[in-house]
């Protein structure tokens, strides 16, 4: 009988076995990667906004606290997004004519607010409250990394569960004085401080799934 | 119909190699497929429509379609499931076990008996996953390192279904595969389309037939078959746990275990009966599957279901003797509440028809031993039922008592699924050799050893 696969063919038959197993281990560490791509996270990605704000400007070089705009991050859920009135407190003033800022001056001539793209946009099946974790002790730059360094807002984490429960297993790894909650360039506290802070604000590893997912 | 049974050979007389292999593997390569194949394959592919449609509706409704709510969760879904996994309980016992025990009988079963098992075993496990509700993440039930940072529980016997039978599955399918390897090489070597050669020429991947091949193929075999006869134990026993581990009255007990693997290989058989009985016929297989495997298999079936009809008496022996108001209340229910009608049709079909088989007169009787495999299957189905049903039906409160109505779409995905089986099993009559020929070969050998397998 004449030979069905001529010996040259030989080597697929042994390439094909490790070939595949490597296809699937590709494919495999790619889907990895690829979950945890900014593509995917939306880290450090800037979105196109109506006006290009910059917080770079105005909370290092100008020295405006977070409250000032983000007025409600202490005592609700929310930290809220200032209204058009906040920035007209000086655009009014200053930069009146800039052609840059004529989407915050419509906005105030016609009472619609300013649509801001989100950038912080968490799922709404997780539940999420601003002012626990300030009075806890946890700087506004453990979450959204250094915002007083970036020109313009993109996302500081990946937002994702894992990244939330790596804090929520061992929280006080990012504990700070309450007073030090704004500075942006705080330091960090040593270990003797972060277990007195622990003690003092009580703060619990919370990880029940109804800690987030109510 | 009746043949007699006296010294029925495992191999009619008269063959030898070439008779044997020309006519197993003419089945799939000369002989024009009969009518009853269009027929019940056309059927079994309906089925596979019914089953597209069914899963079509669920995943864009979702489980609400299903008759399943609360107090009853778990409907024919579960029912389903256990049934589906219970006759993929066969193949494994029938290759592994019996190879150990080297029974040479199941030569000429083995092969088939391991298709009906993998494809009964992906009907099965069709159920659990599109009863998660959102079927398309279940990878979410794999450990991996997930962007969720979260294991799944570890401590559900649910998790540990999903590790029992993907392990069953994967090791019966490389059973199944290493098995064919030698056929795939003799279909290889006889089939005349040249596309049909070259694919039979990958799958026996380079078989020659060298006795090296022989020696590690040898190996590998009784390796396989060690690794899966834990598994013939195993994968009912972690089934019988998702009840088992529960807080339910008829439920939370130790016989389950035991009871479940019995009952798994009692429908396993009594779906290979069911196929092979008329399978034999169509296709004049009567000189290898002979009235020695039809009466052997009915006393398997014949044993397991005693065991079977024992732990019927000890649920309700047990119930009866604690102290345990809830047990007996289940109990009770389950023989006289509103499901009564089921609990009484599975004591007909599980215990009263089997015990036909203890004379031989039935045994040897094809038409027979047809129906009470068919009774059978029914029975244990109708077993799975009042175990989901009864239990859940009446919760602890009387105020959370409710009813179960199965809907069209349970009914529906049930029929797709035994569509789905029907056309695999015929896909694979069609074009793979449905006894395995090499190893009826060593029974036809004159030099061949008495007693020894193979």
């Amino acid at each position: 009988m004449a030979q069905l696969f001529h010996p040259s063919t030989n080597p697929f038959s042994k390439v094909s076995i490790a070939g595949l197993l490597a296809l699937v281990l590709t494919g495999l560490v790619l889907l990895f990667v690829y979950w945890r791509s900014p593509y995917l996270t939306g880290q450090s990605v800037v979105r196109a906004q109506p006006v290009p704000f910059g917080h770079k400007h105005h909370v290092e070089e100008l020295g405006i606290d977070c409250r000032f705009c983000h007025s409600s991050v202490e005592d609700s859920a929310y930290a809220g997004i200032p209204p058009t009135e906040t920035c007209m407190t000086c655009h009014s003033q200053i930069w009146a004519d800039s052609p840059m800022l004529e989407p915050v001056r419509a906005s105030y001539r016609t009472d619609q607010p300013l649509a801001w793209t989100r950038v912080h946009d968490l799922p709404d099946f997780v539940y999420f409250d601003h002012s626990v974790h300030v009075r806890k002790g946890i700087g506004c730059a453990t979450c959204h990394g250094r915002v007083d360094q970036t020109n313009l807002t993109m996302k500081g984490a990946s937002l994702q569960m894992i990244w939330c429960l790596d804090c929520h297993r061992g929280p006080e790894a990012s504990l700070r004085p309450r007073e030090e909650v704004f500075n942006m360039a705080y330091g960090g506290a040593s270990e003797e401080l972060r277990r007195q802070l622990r003690e003092q604000h009580e703060v619990q590893s919370m990880t029940n799934c109804s800690t987030c997912h109510r | 119909m009746t043949e007699t049974r006296e010294a029925a050979p495992v191999v009619a007389p008269g063959h030898d190699y070439a008779s044997a292999t020309a006519a197993i593997s003419d089945v799939v390569l000369r002989r024009k497929p009969p009518r009853a194949w269009f027929v019940t394959f056309g059927l079994g592919f309906l089925g596979v429509l019914v089953l597209f449609y069914t899963m079509g509706v669920l995943v864009l409704k979702g489980v609400g379609i299903w008759g399943v709510n609360i107090p009853v969760g778990w409907g024919f879904d579960i029912i389903n499931f256990v049934w589906w996994i219970g006759i993929g309980h066969a193949g494994t016992l029938i290759s592994a076990i019996l190879l150990l025990l080297r029974q040479e009988w199941r030569t000429s079963i083995n092969r088939f008996a391991e298709a009906m098992t993998l494809f009964a075993v992906a009907c099965a496990a069709m159920f659990p996953i599109f009863h998660l509700g959102r079927p398309w993440v279940f990878y979410w039930m794999l450990p991996y390192p997930s962007s969720t940072g979260m294991w799944p529980q570890f401590r559900s016997p649910l998790i540990w279904d999903v590790f029992a039978v993907s392990t069953y599955f994967t090791v019966s399918l490389l059973f199944w595969y290493v098995g064919l390897v030698p056929d795939l090489a003799t279909m290889r070597d006889r089939v005349k389309n040249k596309l049909a050669k070259v694919l039979y020429g990958i799958g026996a991947l380079g078989w020659r037939g060298a006795a090296s091949h022989w020696e590690r193929y040898e190996t590998a075999y009784l390796l396989l078959a060690g690794l899966s006869t834990p598994l013939v134990v195993s994968v009912h026993s972690v089934v019988s746990l998702d009840f088992a581990v529960a807080q339910l009255p008829g439920w939370h007990s130790t016989m389950f275990p035991p009871y479940f693997v019995a009952g798994a290989i009692y429908s396993g058989f009594a779906m290979v009966l069911t196929l092979l009985i008329p399978l034999r016929k169509l296709y004049g297989m009567g000189d290898f599957i002979t009235m020695r495997h039809m009466d052997n298999m009915a006393k398997v079936m014949l044993a397991t279901g005693l065991i079977v009809a024992y732990g019927y008496g000890l649920e309700a022996f047990t119930a009866w003797y604690s102290p345990s108001d809830f047990e007996q209340t289940l109990q009770r229910t389950r023989m006289h509440g509103p499901y009564a009608p089921f609990y009484w049709s599975l004591i007909l079909c599980n215990v009263l028809v089997p015990q036909l088989l203890w004379f031989r007169r039935f045994r040897s009787r094809l038409a027979v031993l047809w129906v009470i495999s068919l009774v059978v299957n029914v029975g244990m189905w109708l077993e799975r039922f009042v175990i989901v049903v009864t239990s859940l039906h009446r919760d602890f409160l009387p105020s959370s008592w409710g009813m179960y109505t199965p809907t069209i779409f349970d009914i529906s995905f049930l029929l797709g699924t035994i569509g789905l089986f029907l056309a695999c099993l015929f896909l694979f009559i069609r074009v793979l050799p449905m006894i395995s020929i090499f190893e009826v070969r060593t029974l036809v050998s004159p030099n061949k050893e008495r007693g020894k397998g193979t």
